[in-house]
């Protein structure tokens, strides 16, 4: 045995096994490597951290001051007064676009896709490709598409630069997101769950909904809200949209529309108008931790909502 | 041919006319529940397993026997068409059940599974109570009324011999039981659809011996009602339970991969003691496999 040194060589069986197994040794290049590891672990955190203390520090005492007006409010052009009203009512619309665009058909393609789709077939191996393709599209591109798609093309419908022409761009933004991290959940479904469910003479459908969907609720609960995030923080193509940089009393469905991330973009870099106590950039900070708080919020609910779902998965 | 394999040709048919002096011990069956003719199944070009041909018979148990990779689970598994689900897998030759060809496009494979149930090698309740994995079938199949169905879930599971260790806590979960009675609730899934045939997938390959002693003993009980065939890697258990044994081994076919053939389908008792083939001889008493 090679663990037995010449070193060793006339101690007893026992004293040598002893010495073999206390041996110690400093393993330098183990502990820099973990040393590396844990400074970019602080480092991500102090990114973080630095990022909600100003946020924050920006934010408080101007939120302080306005309180829950700063919500109710119209836009307009006195740091002092202005709200974000038309903005959380235009995310709040996006958002819903999503919920009720995007997450269904998501879903449905992708229960197409892994449950019912022959994936050795040519068409489906394209499909998914361009699915996946698709997902790394920047945002912009997806705004120039729906500039031209939603806002010219599909005038008559969307009434132009709409609100209506912006909840369709978000929702096809994040559709590939939708599709691909619910395939995902689907694919991690046990087989023999499936194979139980055909076994006592369930249909393709009936299996679908009374097995694999239920089972797959969870991760895909997780896709569905990360892409209403997504949704609730893109600015650039609802810049492209027309979005509402300016003053706005109030977002309607088929007119001028606004959401919280252009405010941000708006806001963050006007100056102070002379005699006003508070600058717009506290508004933008402000309006940026409504924004956190919201989409915390979506997190936080689909972190219980899923939860809940695997409690029912085990069985306890 | 040489001299050598003309004898040993010889010596085997021989053997065959002894054989069939034997197999009058059980009785012949005009109409058997599945009758293979030549069947074969390809994974793309891939031919898993060549030339199975048999007669299944009504209130028997069948098993299938042979080492891993011969065919048997995919024969099995070509019985209620759960194959489909394999989009590459293809049936050769022709499969009947009660005189129907099973793959007759015009047959719906749901229907097929429906009177065909299975229990699979791993046990695999549903995350769901022990009354819902067992009302699952039933409700399918449209038994709504709560009382039909309690009906229903008490049959099932006295015929799974599961009632009496589960009857005071049918809410909670069937993954809470153990593995034995896990397998024994799948059972009573299978059973609870009064389907006319049984097949199991190596049921006891993931249970302790005094669990697969008590599916074993289960098996024996329902053969009356149902119609069993079981694949099974244990060949003592094909011995204790079945009236049937088809014997499958591989043999390296084109593009050097092994393909699967049925070597030799016969009543149990003959195959373990007086077998038709030397390859199943070798195989039963251990010489190989």
């Amino acid at each position: 045995m090679t663990l037995i040194t010449p070193a060793l060589a006339g101690k007893s069986a026992a004293e040598t096994v002893r010495a073999g197994l206390t041996r110690r040794e400093r393993d330098t290049a183990g502990l820099v490597m973990s040393a590396l590891l844990l400074l970019a672990t602080l480092f991500t955190l102090l990114i973080l951290a630095t990022v909600l203390a100003r946020l924050i520090g920006e934010a408080g005492p101007y939120l302080g001051d306005r309180g829950t007006a700063f919500i109710t409010d119209s836009i307009g052009s006195d740091p002092d007064e202005i709200g974000i009203w038309p903005g959380v009512y235009g995310s709040a619309l996006l958002a819903m676009a999503v919920v009720v665009l995007a997450i269904p058909m998501g879903i449905a393609a992708a229960l197409y896709l892994e449950e019912y789709a022959i994936t050795k077939n040519r068409l489906n191996q394209f499909i998914l490709v361009n699915i996946r393709n698709l997902a790394g599209v920047p945002a912009v591109i997806f705004g120039v598409l729906g500039f031209i798609i939603f806002v010219k093309w599909l005038e008559p419908m969307t009434a132009g630069k709409s609100v209506i022409a912006a909840g369709l761009t978000m929702s096809v933004l994040v559709l590939p997101i939708v599709v691909i991290t619910s395939m995902e959940a689907i694919r991690a479904v046990p087989q023999g769950l499936r194979d139980g469910g055909y076994g006592v003479g369930g249909s393709r459908w009936e299996v679908t909904r009374d097995h694999v969907l239920p089972y797959a609720a969870p991760g895909i609960l997780t896709g569905t809200m990360l892409s209403l995030a997504r949704a609730l923080g893109e600015a650039a193509p609802l810049i492209i949209v027309g979005a509402v940089t300016g003053l706005l009393p109030e977002t309607s469905l088929t007119g001028k529309f606004t959401a919280l991330p252009i405010l941000i973009f708006n806001w963050s870099g006007k100056a102070q108008p002379p005699g006003s106590e508070h600058s717009f950039s506290q508004a933008a900070a402000a309006t940026g931790v409504v924004l956190l708080v919201l989409v915390l919020f979506f997190n936080a609910a689909a972190i219980v909502l899923r939860n809940r779902f695997e409690r029912r998965r085990v069985g306890t | 041919m040489n001299r050598m394999d003309r004898s040993n040709e010889h010596s085997r048919e021989q053997r065959m006319v002894t054989a069939s002096a034997n197999v009058s011990a059980l009785p012949e069956q005009v109409h058997p529940v599945f009758q293979l003719d030549d069947v074969s199944v390809l994974y793309g070009d891939f031919r898993a397993v060549t030339g199975a041909t048999m007669s299944i018979r009504e209130h028997e148990i069948t098993a299938f026997i042979g080492p891993s990779g011969c065919g048997k689970t995919t024969i099995l598994r070509c019985l209620n068409r759960m194959n489909d689900f394999i989009e590459s897998a293809k049936v050769e030759g022709t499969i009947t059940y009660h005189g129907v060809d099973l793959y007759d496009p015009a047959v719906n494979s749901t229907e097929v599974r429906r009177r065909i149930g299975m229990v699979f090698q791993k046990p695999n309740p549903f995350p769901k109570s022990i009354y819902d994995n067992v009302a699952y079938g039933p409700r399918l199949s449209g038994i709504k009324k709560k009382a039909d169905l309690d009906v229903v879930v008490e049959k099932s599971l006295r015929g799974a011999a599961l009632w009496d260790e589960v009857k005071d806590r049918l809410k909670s979960s069937g993954l809470s039981l153990s593995g034995g009675q896990q397998q024994r609730l799948c059972i009573a899934r299978a059973i609870a659809v009064e389907p006319d045939v049984i097949l199991m997938d190596e049921p006891c390959s993931a249970l302790d011996p005094i669990a697969t002693a008590r599916i074993e003993e289960l098996m024996k009980e329902i053969k009356s009602e149902y119609t069993i065939v079981i694949v099974t890697h244990n060949m003592q258990q094909a011995a204790r339970v079945s009236d049937r044994t088809a014997f499958f081994t591989t043999e390296i076919g084109d593009s050097d991969r092994r393909t699967g053939q049925l070597v030799e389908f016969n009543p149990t008792a003959k195959m373990f003691s007086n077998p038709d083939d030397e390859r199943t001889e070798q195989y039963v008493t251990g010489r190989f496999g």
